[in-house]
């Protein structure tokens, strides 16, 4: 599976000879592979206005390209807010309620990155088919789809160790520009035009595979929950700036600690872990049936909803599976 | 039989609803109680069967190239689309189902011919697992404020409800009788659930028939008597659960509510919940909803507001949240009615019990519940569901409501039931079936006039038989869950109900998550218990051996075996694991068929198949979501085979191809 950004095919269809040498050599002689371009088929022909574009056909005749359109930016941002807000409303009926979680159509966004991941896994895994992922800047959708596709094709990227190499290598180093995106959250009014919750929508898919998987991950909602508040404000400079090249320029190596430090101490790590993982080399296929995809309670109603009890059943599924 | 046009058809597609491409072909049979599909591939040859008493409604839809499509729905919602090639012989199938599902004797449903091979003594004995005058016991009654009477011993006073009622001490015969005359269908105050801590009670009846402005003083005094019975509080709560609109409605019928000047010291109460006919047509959106091919998440949720489904859950909830903190917290007495006292009454009733009291939620404290304030107190099964042919207007799915209401507090309440969701499933689906006697007929005089006990075996001991099965891991009855009252969040809490797709996309192994964490608890849980015991054993063997001063190498070694049973488990998963279908476009791959046997997701329970050699009809029987299906019936030919309940799609494999 490879990632880039958007060809810069321009108006004029501009032609480049190394980039159709590139693609041309991963393949081998008759063999086919798959584009998965995350914006739909008309706003990818609308970004040649701007300069950028899509692969041609006839430059980049042995792939294929499906167009899989994500939710990004701005959009994103205004469905979470939307989401948030109709969680915190007491005063709705059970009607309304439904028709607030419709409307923010947050969910609707959990199934299609769910659904376009799959697809992306479903061509490596039953078609054997090398997969090349982009959308217009190669630093939201695309990090989201293939890092969920590793997660569901890879039993490595759901060990704890593996999760968090997966995350430094598809989000952090990948480039995804954290500190723009993950700027003041739901409740701000300020709708920065740079603000979008890529990262939690990430992590939101991550957790319905651990609600449809509960034996494959080795870690639990602790650590998803974790990660959601570190990526917006954090005591570790794990996910400070936007890319490599300013975290060296910040030199944030050398002045702040790791949060990868913190959790992998053991005391931490025991809160973290999923007391029913078992390791397996199943490649994972959640249904994304709409019945199948659930509202995040931990993340959403954290502060609404009281947690107790069911705090107390996985302490008891922890106690029942110690014990033994 | 006379009714089966065509006993065997051939060549039959059995269709799978999430990938209508997919179809197994088999052939089709008609029995006296069933309708089976076998499927034709020699290696599996698995069998859908479907009990006549299941069946909601059957469609014919118009012949196609590929033969005519007949759709059969459930009450269990299972939903089986069938394309048999003839239209002559799908006619005849048509016509010959319309008459099986539909009997008009009791003599024709299966329970009178079902044969689980036990003998007299033992049937008796299932009948007799569920006692209420022990549960009337066990609550505190009869004492100084109440007292059992049998005014009604022969039906006499109201024949909807049962030989014996408790009544407050302070209610004469006089009195009970002139309330009867003065409430609908004549079904006066009594007893529902008594608190031993306050003696705040719950009571249930119809509503008086007051109309505008008539009154009785026997009722009266009677709703006087229910407030004496407890001391401790010098009101009492009248809740009607019908809209205040409805309620007014029927006083111009001569019906109505209380006027809280006639009844002295009563606070009168509304809490809206709609009648038996929104209620079925709120289901058949829902299940609409549910038959959707792909919908889109906004299709999902704006189907699922539009039936007003969990609205009207939720309203159930609310009016036992309600009277159980009056009886709970304010330790006062509550009268419930709604029109005729046996639908919302009886929800209500049920669910307000299963809050208070902490045995309710035991296996076996929740099949008494079940039997008190559905079965004794003339809960209209026959009518409700269907057992033989009826009016469609009274065909409503109320206690299914009270099910989905358990098992949202089970969600809720992870630790506070003793019981698992396939308990709950497994009930439902047998309220149906009329595989068992429990839930035929209308009230208990016409059980007893047919000789139900008699002729018939009770659900009850069976589910209690297979009880391992139903358990719930998290339980244990020292948890602070379950010490007392159960307090639901009240508000905000929409976000607390669920679409209970166990319940309602039950047969779509696809949809559900494929690893069953109660059935791998239980597991854990008893190889704990069977690692303790045998521990306990090794321990005084070790004692004794000592004393005798023999080293014994045995001992090693079976410790080593017994650890090594469990471990596997988990890794059983490679079967199940086949992707649905995410894609619509990828035209010019061949789609790969799948490298392992993907079919039996059976398989992925994870433990039974090595754990229980005992039953060996579980582990052939099992599905992955609902576990255990109705195992003991034999098919009436004697055949011998297991019916698997379900309708058999497993998860599938990806198509690549689309149209």
């Amino acid at each position: 599976m490879l990632r880039s950004s958007q060809p810069l095919t321009g108006p004029n269809r501009r032609r480049c000879r190394e980039d159709e040498m590139l693609l041309g050599t991963i393949l081998d002689e008759g063999e086919r592979g798959f584009i998965i371009d995350t914006r739909s088929a008309q706003a990818a022909k609308q970004a040649r206005m701007t300069g950028g574009g899509t692969e041609p056909k006839s430059s980049y005749p042995q792939w294929r390209r499906l167009h899989r359109p994500l939710e990004r930016g701005r959009p994103l941002q205004e469905s979470f807010a939307k989401l948030v807000e109709a969680c915190s409303d007491p005063s709705l009926s059970m009607d309304r309620w439904l028709g607030r979680l419709e409307s923010s159509r947050w969910l609707s966004h959990v199934k299609a990155a769910l659904s376009t991941a799959c697809l992306a896994a479903q061509c490596m895994d039953r078609e054997e088919a090398k997969v090349l992922v982009h959308g217009a800047e190669g630093t939201d959708t695309t990090l989201l789809v293939t890092a969920l596709a590793q997660v569901i094709l890879d039993p490595s990227c759901r060990t704890l160790a593996g999760f968090q190499g997966l995350l430094e290598r598809e989000w952090i180093q990948a480039g995804h520009p954290f500190h723009l995106r993950c700027a003041h959250s739901a409740y701000s009014h300020a709708r920065l035009k740079q603000e979008a919750p890529l990262f939690l929508l990430f992590l939101d898919c991550v957790w319905q595979l651990s609600r449809q998987f509960p034996f494959s991950l080795e870690f639990g909602e602790h650590l998803l929950l974790s990660l959601f508040e570190n990526a917006y404000a954090s005591a570790y400079g794990t996910f400070l700036c936007n890319n490599e090249k300013e975290r060296s320029l910040c030199k944030v190596k050398e002045s702040t600690h790791s949060l990868w430090a913190r959790l992998n101490r053991p005391e931490e790590q025991q809160k973290l872990l999923n007391p029913l993982y078992s390791h397996n080399t199943l490649v994972i296929w959640p249904s994304v049936e709409p019945q199948s995809i659930q509202l995040w309670q931990g993340l959403f109603l954290r502060w609404i909803r009281p947690s107790q009890h069911l705090d107390e059943a996985w302490a008891e599924i922890q106690r029942l599976v110690e014990e033994n | 039989m006379e009714h089966i046009r065509m006993p065997k058809v051939e060549n039959v597609r059995l269709l799978d609803r999430l990938s209508s491409r997919k179809a197994v072909v088999g052939t089709l049979y008609l029995t006296a109680t069933h309708v089976i599909f076998v499927e034709n591939g020699s290696e599996t040859r698995k069998e859908t069967w479907v009990l006549h008493s299941q069946i909601s409604s059957i469609e014919k839809q118009a012949t196609t190239a590929t033969g005519c499509p007949l759709v059969i729905r459930c009450k269990n919602f299972q939903v089986i689309q069938l394309v048999i090639p003839q239209e002559r012989d799908c006619h005849d199938v048509y016509i010959s189902l319309i008459r099986l599902a539909r009997p008009v004797k009791y003599e024709e449903l299966y329970c009178f011919s079902f044969n689980p091979k036990l003998d007299k003594e033992e049937r008796e004995q299932g009948w007799k697992l569920v006692d209420l005058n022990e549960e009337y016991n066990r609550m505190g009654v009869p004492n100084n404020y109440w007292q059992i009477c049998d005014v009604n011993r022969d039906y006499g006073v109201c024949d909807s409800y049962p030989t014996e009622v408790y009544v407050p001490k302070s209610a004469t015969a006089h009195i009970i009788v002139g309330s009867s005359k003065f409430r609908s269908r004549r079904r006066f105050p009594a007893l529902s659930y008594y608190c031993k801590d306050n003696n705040a009670s719950i009571c249930r009846s119809s509503q008086p028939l007051s109309g505008f402005s008539a009154r009785c003083l026997e009722d009266e005094q009677m709703l006087q008597a229910i407030r004496k019975a407890n001391p401790g509080s010098d009101f009492i709560y009248v809740v009607d659960t019908r809209p205040k609109l409805n309620a007014m409605a029927n006083r111009a019928a001569g019906k109505g509510y209380e006027n809280e000047d006639n009844y002295s010291n009563i606070k009168f109460q509304f809490i809206g919940i709609e009648n038996i006919h929104v209620m079925r047509n709120s289901l058949q959106k829902m299940l609409e909803v549910c038959e959707l091919k792909s919908p889109s998440m906004s299709d999902f949720l704006w189907g699922l507001e539009n039936s007003g489904w969990l609205k009207h859950i939720k309203a159930i909830m609310d009016a036992g949240i309600f009277i159980a903190k009056a009886v709970a917290e304010e330790g006062v007495s509550v009268l419930v009615h709604c029109s005729d006292g046996w639908d919302r009454t009886a929800q209500v009733c049920s669910v307000a019990s299963l809050l208070l009291d902490p045995y309710y939620r035991t296996m076996k404290g929740f099949m008494v519940l079940i039997e008190k304030d559905w079965v004794s107190f003339g809960h209209k099964f026959n009518h409700r569901y269907g057992n033989l042919d009826g009016d469609p207007k009274e065909i409503s799915p109320v206690i299914d409501q009270f099910i989905e209401c358990v098992w949202q507090l089970m969600e809720q309440f992870p630790c506070a039931f003793e019981f698992n969701e396939r308990f709950l499933i497994h009930i439902q689906h047998h309220i149906y079936s009329c595989q068992f006697g429990n839930f035929l007929c209308n009230s208990q005089k016409e059980r007893r006039e047919l000789k139900i006990q008699e002729r018939t075996y009770s659900l009850w001991a069976h589910l209690w038989k297979n009880r391992a099965d139903y358990l719930n891991p998290l339980y244990r009855s020292d948890h602070s869950q379950n010490q007392g009252t159960l307090h639901p969040q009240i508000a905000p809490c929409n976000f607390l109900y669920k679409f209970w797709s166990g319940m309602y996309n039950r047969f779509e192994k696809g949809l559900h998550p494929r690893q069953s964490v109660t059935d791998y608890l239980m597991a854990v849980k008893e190889e704990t218990q069977q690692l303790e015991e045998e521990l306990e054993v090794l321990g005084e063997r070790l004692e004794n051996l000592q004393k005798s001063q023999l080293g014994d190498n045995k001992v090693k070694s079976k410790q080593q075996d017994q650890s090594k049973q469990l471990r596997l488990s988990t890794s059983n998963n490679s079967l199940a694991n086949t992707p649905q279908e995410y894609s619509n476009d990828l035209k010019s791959f061949p789609s790969r068929s799948p490298s392992q046997g993907d079919e039996e997701d059976s398989a992925l329970i994870l433990t039974q198949d090595n754990l229980k050699s005992s039953d060996p009809d579980l582990s052939a029987n099992s599905d992955q979501e609902s576990g255990v299906e109705d195992l003991s019936c034999r098919s009436p030919s004697g055949g011998g085979c297991l019916p698997s309940e379900d309708s058999g799609k497993d998860s599938d494999e990806a198509v690549f191809l689309a149209g």
